[in-house]
C-alpha cells in the first residue's frame, strides 16, 4: 500500500476505536433505535478496515450488504415490533450478568493471549497483490469456487422463499403452547386509519 | 518475522477477538430479540475481520480469506432475512420481543 506507516496507524487507530465503542453501545444502550444506527456506524468502520487492508471490492460488498441491506432490514423490524413493554423482572438477573461477563473477559483474554504469543510464520510482504484483488476473486469465483458459488445463489433463493413465507400474515388463531386465543389486535388494525391516536 | 513497513497483524487479530466478545455478550444478556441478531451480526464482522487480515498477511496471492469473506456476508444477508422473518412471526403470534417469553421448544 502506498499510504505512509504513521497515516495507517491513525486510520486504523480512530477505525478500532469507532469499531469497539459502537459494538459497545449497541448491546448497552437502552434505546434499541441508537443501536441500530450505531451498528451501521460499525458496518462503515469495519468496511474501512478492509479498505486497510487493501480489499477495496471486499469493503464495497461489506457497504452495500450490510450497511445498505442488512441495517436497512433491521430499522424496519424495530419499526414493525417497536412496542413499549414493561419486562417481566428476573429473579437472578445480577449472577447471569456476572456469569456471562466472567466467561466472556475469560475467552477475551485467552484469544488475545494467543494473538500475542503465537509466532505467526507471514510469508510475503504485505498486499503486494494491490488493487488486482478484484480480478482475483473473479477468477476464484469462477474456478475452483464454482460450486459453492451456485450453492450460495440456491442459499439465497430460499432465504428469499423462506422469508416471504414466514412473514406473511397467517396467524393462528390459538396459542400454540397455552391454547389461549391469541391477540388479533396487529391484524384488524388495518381496518383502521392510522396516526388517529395521536389527538 | 513480520515487516516494519505495516501493521502488526496482532492489532488486526486484537480488534476481532474483543469485537467477538462482545457480540456474545449481547447475545447472552439482551432481552430485545432484535439486538440478539444484532449481536449475531457483531459476531460474524468479527470472523469477517479475522479472515481480512489472515488473507492479506498470510496468504496474499491467492486471496482465498477474501472470497470467504463474500460467502460469510451472503449467508448472512441470507440469515438476517429469514431471522427477522421469523422475529415478526413471532411477534404476531406473541405480541412481544421479550427473550424470556419464547419457550416453544422448552420440554
Amino acid at each position: 500500500m502506498s499510504i505512509a506507516i504513521t497515516t495507517q496507524i491513525i486510520c486504523f487507530s480512530v477505525l478500532s476505536l469507532v469499531i469497539l465503542i459502537g459494538a459497545l453501545g449497541v448491546v448497552l444502550l437502552e434505546s434499541i433505535v441508537y443501536s441500530a444506527f450505531l451498528l451501521g456506524g460499525v458496518f462503515m468502520s469495519v468496511a474501512g478496515l478492509y479498505l486497510l487492508l487493501n480489499a477495496s471490492f471486499v469493503a464495497a460488498a461489506q457497504v452495500l450488504v450490510y450497511v445498505g441491506a442488512v441495517n436497512v432490514l433491521i430499522i424496519f423490524a424495530i419499526m414493525l415490533v417497536n412496542k413499549k413493554e414493561d419486562l417481566k423482572p428476573i429473579s437472578d438477573i445480577k449472577s447471569r450478568r456476572i456469569i456471562s461477563t466472567a466467561i466472556c473477559l475469560t475467552l477475551l483474554s485467552l484469544l488475545i493471549r494467543v494473538d500475542l504469543t503465537n509466532v505467526w510464520s507471514l510469508s510475503s510482504p504485505q498486499n503486494s497483490i494491490g488493487e488486482e484483488s478484484t480480478i482475483r476473486i473473479g477468477e476464484h469465483l469462477f474456478s475452483d469456487y464454482l460450486l459453492p458459488f451456485e450453492v450460495a445463489s440456491v442459499l439465497l433463493l430460499m432465504a428469499m422463499i423462506g422469508a416471504i413465507v414466514l412473514a406473511r400474515r397467517d396467524v393462528m388463531s390459538k396459542d400454540i403452547s397455552t391454547g389461549l386465543p391469541v391477540d388479533q389486535e396487529l391484524i384488524e388494525k388495518s381496518s383502521e386509519t392510522l396516526l388517529t391516536n395521536k389527538n | 518475522m513480520m515487516n516494519l513497513e505495516s501493521i502488526p497483524i496482532q492489532a488486526f487479530l486484537i480488534v476481532s477477538s474483543a469485537l467477538f466478545c462482545i457480540g456474545i455478550w449481547g447475545l447472552l444478556n439482551s432481552r430485545n430479540a432484535v439486538r440478539v441478531l444484532m449481536s449475531i451480526e457483531l459476531m460474524l464482522n468479527a470472523v469477517n475481520i479475522n479472515l481480512m487480515a489472515f488473507s492479506s498477511y498470510v496468504d496474499n496471492n491467492l486471496i482465498q480469506g477474501q472470497v470467504f469473506t463474500i460467502f460469510v456476508i451472503t449467508v448472512a444477508a441470507a440469515e438476517a432475512a429469514v431471522g427477522l422473518a421469523i422475529l415478526l412471526s413471532l411477534y404476531r403470534n406473541r405480541v412481544t420481543v421479550d427473550m424470556e417469553s419464547f419457550n416453544l421448544l422448552k420440554w
